[in-house]
């Protein structure tokens, strides 16, 4: 397997006025045309190390990495107008809640579109087309309506099946997703994660799973990466999640409740401050 | 069902729904208008100033004064006095000025649009200058630019307009001669130029009279200037806040990941959902204008209607003063409703649903 994406002792820093903070902290990893779950708690550093991958650290925070390239192309030594042109179109995220990551005062429609504007040359009835299509491949069923909605006319599911439109229309080859089912009810998120599973494997996309439901990324993914405080604790293939070694692992899969047994009292996640060294 | 008889149900139910709501604004419009109309009489008749005598000085003889008296229906019952009062207000008739013996109505059509070039002008440059530099103060955020701005905005708080005003006639007016004495037109052109509307720049435009067009641009660029630079300091500011509140949101990340350009993002996403707030930030600086500024147009003679009601106020007319206190009003009403329009163009989630 060719490696899509490399990644070797990625660091993310934050300086404040109290000393500086570092949220990811020697993250090193490779990526495939797979699935990888990146789990943790909040502040572990999951997301600042999708957004890193992304060039979309806040403008104060400092990035540096041995190696981050994507394609062969190294993402810190490229110049500003190639990461741009890099998202979007070979590289993509999906946010966590439709309702603030779609841009409230346009069509959802025109926000699909822009971002083939962004990529390609193509007409006007061109991309409408090919958004009404992408919008079909969401499984919407009367996208020609959808087109012309605004984002606080659809549902948090629509929304979020909107956003991966928006996202996947350029035909990008990597795929960050950020939480994307977090601020979906239970229901709808099983319908959003089977939409994105298939498109995945239909587009042969590298996935890059952020999220802090240890279950779903591991039915969803390939691989599973646990993080804790800016580390990776535990690299550790899906299927094999029972037999996770980190006591950090062990603990959030600890933490699951059990149908039909009794969990009370449910245990508390054990943190020792040596994991984090 | 089928698609299209969906789609034409929602339709209706849509244009219904837009009925109702155009019925509604029409009925915010009647109540304000009435509540103003109660309070310019109601001042009307609480005020010591008898119209009679105002109408009749202080020498006329009793009989005359009674019979005055009776003709302005003055010894009606007050609920008539308003019947008749809103009648006239609405047929645009408030009465003569006492001052300038001409029908207030004529009075406000001459000042009023010096008044409204004015203030059109100034918003104009507020607007086109103050957005702008609110927009690069938030982006760039926290630096000398940012500063810069902020100096700016401060200045066009803290100082006193006329004394402003002064200095700048002072500079270019009398040191530098790049703009002409206070006025609206060269005494050469008064008698010659004869406007239609009464909005010079227009007239002068439409009539082909490039000298004339330049002399009036010559009068009014300063004071507008000056007006703009205050609502230029407002506006900037809050375009300032308002950026700033839109560039932390999440749309602006995922337009970031859509690989859109900065500028793209500024502009196109971030300033497009600040312009909702900033509508009627920017429809009531210019409201204020149109208030007519006193002070400015007292210090460049202008001859608009903020000096005309200060003229009428100091000599007690009070029908002068009633009657652009109603044109105010109504100018106030219908800059609300534009702008509460616009929002709705602007914002779809303000819409009619």
């Amino acid at each position: 397997m060719s490696a899509l994406l490399t990644v070797e002792d990625l660091r993310v820093s934050f300086p404040t006025r109290t000393g500086v903070v570092e949220a990811v902290r020697g993250v090193s990893f490779t990526l495939g045309r797979e699935r990888l779950g990146i789990v943790g708690e909040s502040g572990s550093g999951k997301s600042q190390t999708g957004r890193a991958i992304m060039g979309l650290t806040p403008p104060h925070a400092q990035v540096t990495a041995k190696r981050l390239a994507f394609d062969g192309i190294d993402l810190l030594s490229a110049p500003p107008k190639l990461r741009r042109d890099l998202r979007g179109k070979r590289i993509a995220m999906i946010l966590q809640d439709p309702k603030y990551s779609l841009n409230p005062v346009m069509s959802i429609g025109k926000q699909i579109v822009e971002t083939l504007w962004r990529h390609e040359k193509v007409g006007r009835a061109e991309a409408r087309k090919r958004a009404l299509d992408m919008l079909a491949a969401v499984q919407i069923r009367d996208p020609a309506r959808v087109f012309d909605l605004y984002p606080h006319e659809v549902s948090g599911g629509m929304g979020q099946r909107a956003m991966i439109a928006m996202m996947l229309v350029a035909g990008p080859e990597l795929l960050i997703a950020d939480e994307p089912t977090s601020a979906l009810d239970v229901t709808v998120q099983l319908e959003v994660l089977s939409i994105l599973d298939r498109l995945v494997a239909e587009r042969g996309m590298g996935l890059i799973f952020v999220s802090h439901d240890l279950r779903l990324v591991s039915s969803f993914c390939d691989r599973v990466l646990v993080m804790y405080a800016g580390r990776i604790v535990e690299e550790i293939a899906a299927s094999d999640l029972a037999n996770a070694r980190h006591p950090y692992t062990q603990g959030l899969l600890n933490c699951m409740p059990v149908i039909g047994a009794d969990r009370h009292p449910l245990p508390v996640l054990d943190r020792k401050p040596e994991w984090a060294l | 069902m089928s698609g299209t008889e969906y789609l034409s149900g929602r339709r209706r139910a849509r244009s219904r729904k837009a009925v109702a709501a155009a019925l509604q604004f029409l009925v915010v419009v009647a109540t304000t208008y009435i509540g103003l109309l109660a309070v310019t009489f109601f001042i009307g008749r609480v005020i010591p100033i008898d119209p009679v005598l105002a109408v009749l000085g202080d020498r006329a003889p009793a009989h005359v004064v009674e019979r005055t008296r009776e003709a302005m229906g003055l010894n009606l019952p007050l609920y008539q006095q308003f019947f008749i009062y809103c009648r006239q207000a609405l047929s645009g008739d408030f009465g003569v000025s006492v001052l300038t013996t001409n029908a207030v109505m004529t009075d406000i059509r001459r000042v009023f649009p010096a008044t409204i070039e004015l203030a059109t002008l100034g918003t104009l440059i507020g607007a086109l200058i103050g957005v702008p530099l609110g927009v690069l103060a938030a982006v760039k955020r926290g630096s000398i630019a940012d500063q810069i701005v902020r100096v700016i905005g401060l200045v066009g708080y803290s100082v006193p307009i006329f004394w402003l005003a002064l200095l700048a006639l002072l500079v270019f007016y009398a040191r530098l001669k790049w703009v002409a004495y206070p006025g609206r037109i060269d005494i050469v052109y008064e008698y010659t130029f004869s406007p239609i509307t009464g909005f010079y720049l227009v007239d002068a435009l439409w009539q082909r009279q490039w000298d004339v067009f330049r002399d009036v641009f010559r009068h009014i660029i300063l004071p507008a200037s000056l007006l703009g630079y205050f609502s230029l300091a407002y506006i900037s500011r809050m375009t300032r806040s308002f950026m700033l509140n839109e560039l932390q949101q999440e749309y602006i990340v995922a337009a970031r990941a859509k690989g859109l350009s900065e500028a793209r993002i500024i502009w196109g996403h971030a300033l497009r959902n600040a312009a909702v707030p900033l509508v009627t930030v920017i429809a009531l600086s210019y409201a204020g204008l149109l208030e007519g500024s006193v002070l400015t147009e007292t210090v460049f003679s202008w001859p608009g209607l903020g000096l005309y009601i200060t003229n009428s106020l100091q000599n007690a007319d009070m029908n002068a003063v009633l009657g652009g206190t109603i044109v105010i009003g109504s100018v106030f009403i219908g800059i609300n409703l534009l702008s509460d329009l616009l929002y709705r163009t602007l914002d779809p989630r303000t819409r009619a649903r």
